[in-house]
């Protein structure tokens, strides 16, 4: 018991508790210039939207996902349904260089996709798109299974007392999920806030433009700027304790609703 | 479904025959008209095509765009063999070290009531929800030449950073909640009835563990290692800050797979970027198997 508590103190609590040390030296005056310098602010801008609109597909995406799979019987349906774990297993290097490849001018979807006109790769188009394919097992994995153990019982009720399919799927279902779609929503947002590997290879990393938070805190202790690295990293750290918080929140919300069986 | 049912339906009693007729009008009221239901297979199949399987796909048809020997001229390079070797060993050093605190966490969380269990098992996801970075950057702080314990390890001549120690803490930094996160529910779940009955049966602490705990939970842990052993071979980010690339000596192959990449050798960087999508594949079909293992225990239990 002790020795858990030592080992993950050793582990986990002292790297993060020196992090917050660390930022604790900064004077409030400097941790406000290097927050609000341009270049920090765009890169914050650009991680957070970013995440939050692939956030966004995700959470519409995946419940379309996730009710073909559960609901629906088509060829090759268990095989989607093991590839949808594809970007939670891949390392995220592979799969950034991958996605590149795939969307650079010259890739498969790349070149269709010049022809008309968009350009992915090495736009802020491609931290979308990488973020899009990170977050996607998130929504997916954590709708699912509710969706699975949804009494049928209701919607034949909902059905039968006359509801059309569409009044049945947004008043009796999408009710009983909304707590798991906003944990989904919140740890795909989570995820693609804090990504890298997946990400500065597609992104093209021009500052103020497609340099995402992360990127900046390894250009800034590359430079040996380590206070500059330290606000960044306090500031989305301080987001991740604030999702963790919302979604155990969520959990709970969810729990207290579901009558015991 | 609910047509094979009328069908046969025909043949046998018309008490039957308006059973299934009944079987059918659930079953209308629980699905949508065909149109709807092959949009959505289509939006649901197009979707994870072109966002999972194609960039796997690319990974391989790149690997291997210049040829089979060309390939494996390119896993031979000494500096390849270097990467190999190094995520072989911080993997093995991450997975044993969060294999022995993961059972003792999970244990202690699962078996025993005590203050602050909330506050433990939040501080085990934490690495889930921190951005890899961030996990490198703390261990930056405190090791580094400004960091906290600098002074100490430069005077004693110890290198942890930019060496296998700093990549080695750092994975396992990254990689400490699978193993926990997989037992938990299975511990909690299991209750502990069976290891008071061995106690009380005059056997020991570690025979009740050896003997009774780990037997019931063999596949959580061969879960939890599996999936923990994927991400710490995979690691990027988090490695990538404290590792200092030096070529040959700290670069792991998802490092390798950036530097080269980077160098515009596409061939040699995709090469090992295939071993890691292999590594990927295995252990999403291993996951596979194991979850049926999992889930007929459980099934077991229940009945």
């Amino acid at each position: 018991m002790g020795l858990t508590l030592s080992w993950l103190s050793v582990i986990i609590l002292i790297p993060l508790a020196g992090l917050f040390l660390r930022s604790l030296e900064l004077s409030p005056e400097q941790f406000w210039n290097i927050l609000s310098s341009r270049r920090t602010l765009n890169a914050l801008r650009v991680s957070f939207g970013l995440a939050f609109a692939a956030a966004c597909v995700n959470l519409v995406m995946g419940s379309i996902i996730v009710w073909a799979l559960v609901r629906y019987r088509f060829p090759g349906r268990r095989l989607f349904d093991a590839i949808v774990d594809v970007p939670f297993a891949l390392p995220t290097a592979v799969a950034g260089v991958a996605l590149t490849a795939l969307f650079a001018e010259k890739g498969w979807l790349g070149a269709p996709l010049a022809a008309l006109g968009i350009k992915v790769a090495f736009t802020p188009v491609g931290i979308f798109v990488a973020m899009i394919f990170i977050g996607i097992p998130f929504v997916v994995r954590t709708v699912q299974p509710v969706l699975q153990d949804l009494d049928p019982e209701i919607e034949e009720a909902a059905g039968s007392l006359g509801a059309s399919r569409w009044q049945t799927i947004i008043r009796v279902i999408l009710p009983s999920l909304a707590p798991a779609l906003l944990t989904g929503l919140a740890l795909a947002f989570a995820r693609a806030v804090g990504e890298y590997g997946s990400v500065i290879f597609i992104a093209g990393n021009l500052p103020n433009v497609s340099e995402i938070a992360p990127l900046l805190i390894v250009i800034r202790l590359s430079e040996f700027r380590y206070a500059d690295a330290t606000a960044i990293a306090v500031v989305m750290l301080v987001v991740s304790f604030v999702i963790i918080f919302a979604v155990n929140r969520l959990q709970r919300w969810a729990q207290s609703r579901i009558p015991e069986r | 479904m609910t047509l094979q049912i009328a069908e046969s339906a025909s043949l046998v009693s018309p008490d039957a025959r308006a059973r299934a007729h009944a079987a059918a009008a659930r079953d209308s009221l629980r699905t949508e008209p065909r149109a709807v239901r092959i949009t959505i297979i289509a939006l649901a199949m197009i979707f994870l095509t072109v966002f999972v399987v194609l960039p796997l796909v690319v990974v391989f048809a790149q690997a291997f765009s210049k040829g089979i020997l060309a390939y494996l001229a390119a896993l031979a390079e000494p500096e390849a063999l270097a990467a190999i070797k190094l995520t072989l060993l911080v993997a093995a050093i991450s997975v044993g070290l969060n294999l022995v605190f993961g059972l003792i966490a999970a244990w202690a969380i699962a078996k025993f009531d005590f203050r602050g269990k909330t506050f433990l098992i939040t501080l085990i996801d934490l690495p889930f929800s921190v951005s890899p970075v961030i996990s490198g950057l703390v261990f930056v702080l405190l090791f580094g030449a400004q960091g906290y314990f600098g002074t100490w390890l430069r005077e004693h001549d110890i290198q942890i950073l930019f060496a296998v120690p700093g990549i080695a803490l750092a994975t396992t930094f990254v990689t400490f909640p699978f193993v926990a996160r997989a037992l938990i529910p299975l511990m909690q779940e299991q209750g502990t009835q069976e290891e008071e009955a061995a106690i009380s049966l005059g056997a020991s602490g570690l025979q009740t563990f050896f003997r009774v705990t780990l037997p019931n939970i063999k596949w959580g842990v061969l879960y939890g290692v599996l999936l923990c052993n994927a991400r710490a071979m995979g690691e990027f980010g988090a490695v990538s800050v404290v590792s200092g690339h030096i070529r040959g000596e700290t670069n792991t192959m998802p490092l390798l797979v950036e530097i080269l990449y980077n160098e515009y050798q596409f061939v040699a960087a995709f090469a090992i970027a295939s071993l890691l999508a292999m590594l990927a594949l295995i252990t999403l079909i291993a996951k596979t198997v194991l979850e049926r293992h999992l889930n007929e225990g459980q099934d077991a239990r229940d009945h």
